[in-house]
């Protein structure tokens, strides 16, 4: 038997931070490849700690819904996870390039297939290109509109940064959408300063997080002026400096991150077969967000 | 009993069956059907069938327990059926009524169709006796997630084994495997660690070991003294805060003086919400202690401590409204701020 556990962080104080975790699980169970498919969580349970123990497989893949490597993909997780032998090196990665490596959990005997985080799969592109088209309504959203993906930037881990840059170049590359920038909340350029950084009167605004909470849904729409008090809200799109924006809320919360999920775990050997395509077609319905 | 059940009998007999009372076996004579009152050998193909049929219940209970192949989901059923101790025939019969257990406050009852099928159903345990008509009624084990993540109050659950399961559902015609599924929804990870300590295969964590593993913002609850994890033990983890039994200690060798519980399953180390509360606990605790002077009166004193209580036991809602005798009622809380407090402060 083969299972596939979703690594999330979770929240002892949000109760809706597992929202999008249970929600890319069950659509991934829908589309029947794995024996068993299991959250697991940092503040919650089961916890990372014992999420292998639960599980009747043998074989288990184990996907971090997190954006970049770092803290939690390096250190937290493999030492939860009790992988015995874990040692970062063997993922050989720039701060992108991580994929899996296979070891065995010390508590269980079990094979653990320990994969990259989600956010730093090039298919994420195309979850933020998705989230474009949920929050805009237009599945051809591109021309004419420019593009911001924020993350939260800091200077303690290079990593974040990498991945807001890594899927801001794939999509500029691509030229659908006539300008793209990443920007951030705590470094230089600030998301603060949005409208300065387009031409386009319409700016889609991507924030590169798993779950909505303080950070997608206080501080960057207050940081933007969308809204002077998060609490009344704020329009999609909201008028700011004579551009409209259109505010997506967590990338992490479009249906379709499901399939970077699947698409990480085929990277380390699961067999998903045609699991991938259905996934994306079933997730496929523009504002699919939950 | 289907025929498919005794072709997978009979085909299982080359290896040898042996279940609850029935042992099967083949040999260059024929088949061997024993029972515990009975004994077939020589049997041809068809002779084996025609007493296999005789025998439903063996035959059906073996296809059962033979379908589930992990110890713990396997024990764990089969110990809400009573199967290490009572016959076939006897567990049929009250299988055939229903039987009733009690896992946290999850009431499950495992019981037996007319053909022979487990069936389990789960429900709250103050709901054990409520009409089920009552109920909202669900078969996928995901819906517990929903569930088991409010309150009856609406408040969430970070914990999933405190106390405060809402009631007034009811998951109906579960397979095993599905109510084990929605257990692990309720109570992660409580099955496999129940049967880990049933097999004296428990791996305990104490709490000095958690804390030297933390790393991060966490790093620091390692400098938490010993009688302030007995403070931190007697806050979270007794039976009114979490169903499980604390089976970890500050370390193997110093045991912590707080009852450990009267819970079912085992906690095998301390959880998640226990490492963030040390964490604020280890800071408050490097503050040095001062001796305020503050005046009260000797009723106003006595408030603070029912005060406490009142937050320590979740006793504020109850409170009723104009219940001005009680030192917790927000009237007389509100009386103590307007006369002592300045901006949240005690005057002193």
């Amino acid at each position: 038997m083969k299972a596939l556990v979703i690594a999330a962080h979770g929240s002892h104080l949000n109760a809706e931070s597992s929202t999008p975790t249970f929600a890319h699980a069950d659509t991934i169970r829908a589309a029947g490849v794995f024996d068993e498919v299991r959250e697991a969580f940092w503040k919650e349970e089961p916890s990372f700690r014992e999420v292998i123990r639960t599980l009747e497989s043998d074989e288990v893949y184990v996907v971090p819904l997190f954006i970049s490597e770092g803290y939690f993909t390096e250190q937290v997780i493999p030492r939860e996870l009790r992988l015995a032998g874990w040692d970062v090196a063997d993922w050989d990665s720039d701060g992108l390039s991580a994929t899996h490596v296979t070891l065995t959990s010390e508590d269980t005997g079990k094979t653990v297939h320990y994969c990259g985080p989600v956010g730093t799969h090039e298919s994420m592109t195309d979850v933020i290109i998705r989230r474009a088209e949920s929050v805009t309504g237009d599945p051809e959203v591109g021309p004419d509109f420019g593009l911001a993906v924020v993350g939260h930037g800091t200077e303690r881990n290079a990593n974040s940064a990498k991945a807001i840059h890594y899927h801001a170049d794939r999509i500029r590359d691509s030229g659908r959408f006539t300008e793209v920038e990443a920007l951030f909340m705590d470094e230089e350029p600030e998301v603060d300063d949005v409208t300065d950084f387009f031409e386009s009167e319409d700016i889609v605004v991507v924030p590169l997080f798993i779950a909505d909470g303080f950070h997608t849904q206080e501080d960057i729409p207050e940081d933007m002026g969308l809204t002077d008090d998060y609490r009344t809200g704020y329009d999609v799109p909201a008028t700011v400096d004579g551009h409209r924006i259109w505010y997506s809320g967590a990338v992490g919360t479009e249906r379709l991150m499901a399939d970077v999920i699947l698409e990480r775990a085929a990277d380390a050997g699961a067999p998903v077969g045609d699991a991938v395509e259905t996934v994306r077609e079933a997730t496929r319905a523009v504002g699919g967000g939950q | 009993m289907t025929e498919p059940h005794r072709a997978a009998l009979r085909e299982a007999a080359a290896d040898g069956v042996s279940c609850d009372g029935l042992v099967v076996s083949q040999n260059e004579n024929g088949y061997t059907f024993e029972t515990p009152a009975t004994r077939h050998e020589g049997l041809s193909k068809e002779a084996f069938d025609a007493v296999a049929a005789d025998h439903p219940w063996l035959v059906s209970n073996w296809d059962y327990w033979q379908s589930l192949d992990d110890p713990a989901r396997r024990a764990f059923l089969r110990d809400l059926e009573g199967a290490d101790g009572t016959s076939v025939a006897t567990r049929y019969e009250t299988l055939s009524d229903g039987l009733s257990t009690e896992w946290g406050e999850l009431h499950i009852t495992a019981a037996i169709t007319e053909t022979g099928e487990r069936t389990y159903r789960v429900c709250h345990v103050t709901d054990a006796g409520v009409n089920a008509e009552t109920l909202a009624s669900y078969t996928d084990p995901l819906d517990a997630r929903d569930i088991a993540k409010r309150d009856a109050d609406g408040r969430y659950r970070p914990l999933k084994t405190a106390p405060t399961l809402a009631g007034g559902w009811e998951f109906v015609s579960l397979s095993g495997r599905d109510l084990l599924r929605t257990v692990d929804f309720f109570y992660p990870a409580t099955v496999a660690n129940w049967y880990r300590e049933r097999e004296s295969e428990l791996d305990v964590t104490h709490f000095r070991e958690t804390a030297e593993r933390q790393t991060g913002i966490y790093d620091i609850i390692d400098e938490l003294p010993v009688e302030a994890v007995e403070w931190v033990a007697e806050a979270c983890c007794v039976d009114s805060q979490c169903l499980k039994r604390r089976e970890w200690d500050e370390d193997a060798e110093t045991p912590l003086s707080v009852p450990r519980g009267e819970g079912e399953f085992p906690c095998r180390e301390p959880c998640s919400l226990v490492v963030a509360a040390a964490r604020k606990w280890t800071k408050l605790e490097q503050e040095s202690e001062q001796t305020y002077e503050l005046t009260l009166t000797e009723s106003e004193f006595e408030q603070l401590g029912e005060l406490v209580e009142a937050v320590s036991e979740g006793r504020v809602a109850e409170i009723r409204e104009a219940d001005v005798y009680d030192g917790a009622n927000r009237y007389r809380a509100r009386y103590l701020r307007a006369k002592r407090l300045t901006d949240g402060r005690f005057e002193r």
